[in-house]
């Protein structure tokens, strides 16, 4: 039994205020814009009508972009499998609900804010969006392992868990972010491997 | 795939004890590690929720090391990791790939002049260090499926033959950061929670950790041992924060475990489910259980003795489900008095032997995540 190949699809990165899709610039903004107007305006592009982005926060909104960015019009199958990594987690929201409640006089934690202070929501977000019903698996990393990305990536693959997959790293720590995701599937350009994986994250 | 994934050896630390014999006991005579809390650090009334002991904890650490600079949670997680070890002398952990399940991690480091150590990979470092590990170990954060994950994680890598030994490290602790979280949601139980019960009111919160060793060979001289043979996730792809009305990232998480362990639903002899005590992930798990046909099977939930213990709870089920199996015991579901669920279910009343081959164990999440496992005994 030959194994099936596997290819990076499609690919987009957004990084330094600038929306990149399978190697071109589809978007830019200056970089003075502050990070909440860079993702309204990533947003407006998208032509959607989608009230839930409005609620999420940061970190889910660059999830999100990122994947309407990738998929563009495409139906993906149900069984679209999405393995993330960050090295932040959901530290950005963390802080909020932190400081929502250092202060007992002023004591004011919201659960609208708590419930986005776990990484994987982020994953629910783009499965509700896409109606994906498999496998969410949030992982964190100091850096961009595109090593075991992709190696945990073909396990699900190779193993018939999924049938495609969304990978790769949203971070976002503060107002520092890093976006770089990859649509893996039977057909594509790219061979799926972790070398390839690295040089399309470090192109931008 | 011929290669099988075998449950090896466990620690459990939690409230009811440093070891999972210790925890068994307390299981067996119907033993709650929660208690009502008077902390202002960490609720500004009294609560309940089960909570480590700090000076325990710091009597146990005494007898492995003298490090001082480590959080509660790494002693914790390096008290079962070290504890696992030296049980398993051919347990070699700098071969092993190690995976490190937690929900929050050190996030009562927010709080602190080291806010630093709240990143995970330092958490995952710091392990690392003490530990003397050539690599850093995988840190997999998926909300309270976390331990669940991990170990199906754990299977797969070893079924593909990507390694022969994996360490399932999980863990998570008490913290004003989670408590102020699930009182802003109302979910806390004014007292300790109960399970799938109609006076159910909401989760009790819990701290523990866990170390599992999952492995493609065992050495046991017991007549059986336990292998995972089928795991599944999906998302309901329906809420963030509330789970499906129809149960379906659970239905369709139990339906395809069960078909790669290549089992009909009326096989499973018991199930250890998630059973949070809120009101609607208990009716959620009820529906996904009889949807999926396995709702005759007895079954229970342990947040009534270890509160809900976020991304270690699977962790530690799985552990409490193998030696359930190779014991032939069913734990009772503590805290339940009448069914509060709109379908049925054979909740476990009262510590029972029983003779048990197959067992499901599933977790639910926030994000809408879902997880089944199944664990069968196998002769030797």
């Amino acid at each position: 039994m030959s194994t099936p190949e596997y290819y990076i699809a499609d690919y987009c990165t957004i990084r330094h205020h600038k929306v990149y899709r399978n190697g071109s610039c589809t978007y830019t903004a200056p970089s003075s814009m502050p990070l909440k107007e860079f993702t309204k305006g990533v947003y407006s592009t998208l032509e959607i009508q989608y009230p839930k982005f409005y609620k999420m926060d940061t970190l889910s909104k660059l999830g999100f972009l990122a994947t309407e960015i990738l998929v563009e019009k495409q139906q993906l199958p149900v069984e679209t499998a999405l393995v993330i990594a960050n090295s932040a987690a959901s530290l950005d929201t963390d802080r909020k609900h932190q400081a929502s409640i250092v202060d007992p006089t002023n004591f004011y934690p919201s659960p609208a804010t708590f419930v986005y202070t776990l990484p994987n929501i982020m994953l629910g977000e783009i499965s509700i969006r896409h109606q994906l019903k498999s496998e969410n698996a949030f992982w964190i990393s100091e850096q961009f392992d595109a090593q075991w990305i992709t190696s945990y990536a073909q396990l699900l693959l190779q193993s018939h868990k999924a049938e495609k997959i969304i990978c790769g790293w949203v971070d976002l720590d503060t107002d520092k972010y890093d976006v770089f995701l990859a649509l893996i599937s039977k057909q594509g350009k790219h061979p799926f491997t972790a070398a390839t994986l690295n040089k399309l994250y470090v192109e931008h | 795939m011929s290669r099988q994934a075998y449950l090896v050896a466990d620690t459990i630390v939690s409230p009811l004890g440093f070891s999972t014999s210790e925890n068994l006991e307390s299981l067996r005579n119907h033993q709650t590690g929660i208690t009502a809390v008077h902390d202002p650090t960490l609720w500004a009334d009294t609560f309940y929720a089960a909570r480590i002991q700090n000076d325990q904890l710091q009597a146990a650490w005494q007898q492995i090391a003298t490090n001082t600079d480590l959080t509660k949670l790494e002693k914790m997680m390096l008290l079962a990791v070290c504890k696992l070890a030296k049980e398993n002398p051919s347990l070699d952990l700098t071969t092993a790939k190690i995976i490190i399940a937690t929900t929050k991690g050190n996030i009562d480091a927010l709080a602190t002049a080291h806010p630093e150590k709240a990143y995970l990979h330092n958490l995952a470092k710091q392990l690392q260090n003490f530990l003397a590990l050539p690599a850093t170990p995988l840190v997999v954060s998926n909300a309270c499926i976390s331990g669940g994950l991990a170990i199906a994680v754990a299977k797969r890598m070893i079924q593909a033959a990507q390694c022969d030994d994996v360490v399932v490290i999980g863990g998570d602790i008490l913290s004003s950061f989670t408590t102020s979280g699930f009182f802003s949601f109302q979910a806390v139980s004014p007292q300790a929670c109960k399970p799938f019960c109609k006076h159910r009111s909401g989760v009790s919160l819990g701290e523990a950790a866990a170390a599992l060793w999952v492995s493609a060979t065992h050495s046991t001289t017991n007549e059986s041992v336990v292998a995972l043979t089928g795991d599944a996730t999906a998302n309901d792809a329906n809420h963030i924060s509330g789970p499906s009305r129809t149960g379906e990232g659970l239905y369709i998480s139990i339906q395809k475990a069960l078909d790669e362990a290549n089992l009909m639903s009326d096989q499973i002899d018991y199930i250890s489910a998630h059973g949070t005590a809120t009101p609607f992930n208990d009716e959620m798990e009820a529906i996904a259980f009889n949807r999926a046909g396995v709702a005759t099977a007895p079954v229970n939930s342990l947040k009534g003795y270890y509160g809900h213990t976020l991304g270690a709870s699977a962790l530690i089920e799985t552990i409490i489900a193998k030696h359930a199996l190779l014991e032939n015991e069913l734990i009772a579901s503590l805290g339940f008095q009448e069914l509060g669920v709109s379908q049925p279910l054979a909740i476990i009343t009262s510590y029972q032997k029983q003779s048990l081959q197959r067992v499901l164990k599933t977790a639910s999440g926030f994000g809408g995540c879902n997880v089944a496992l199944v664990l069968e005994k196998i002769k030797v």
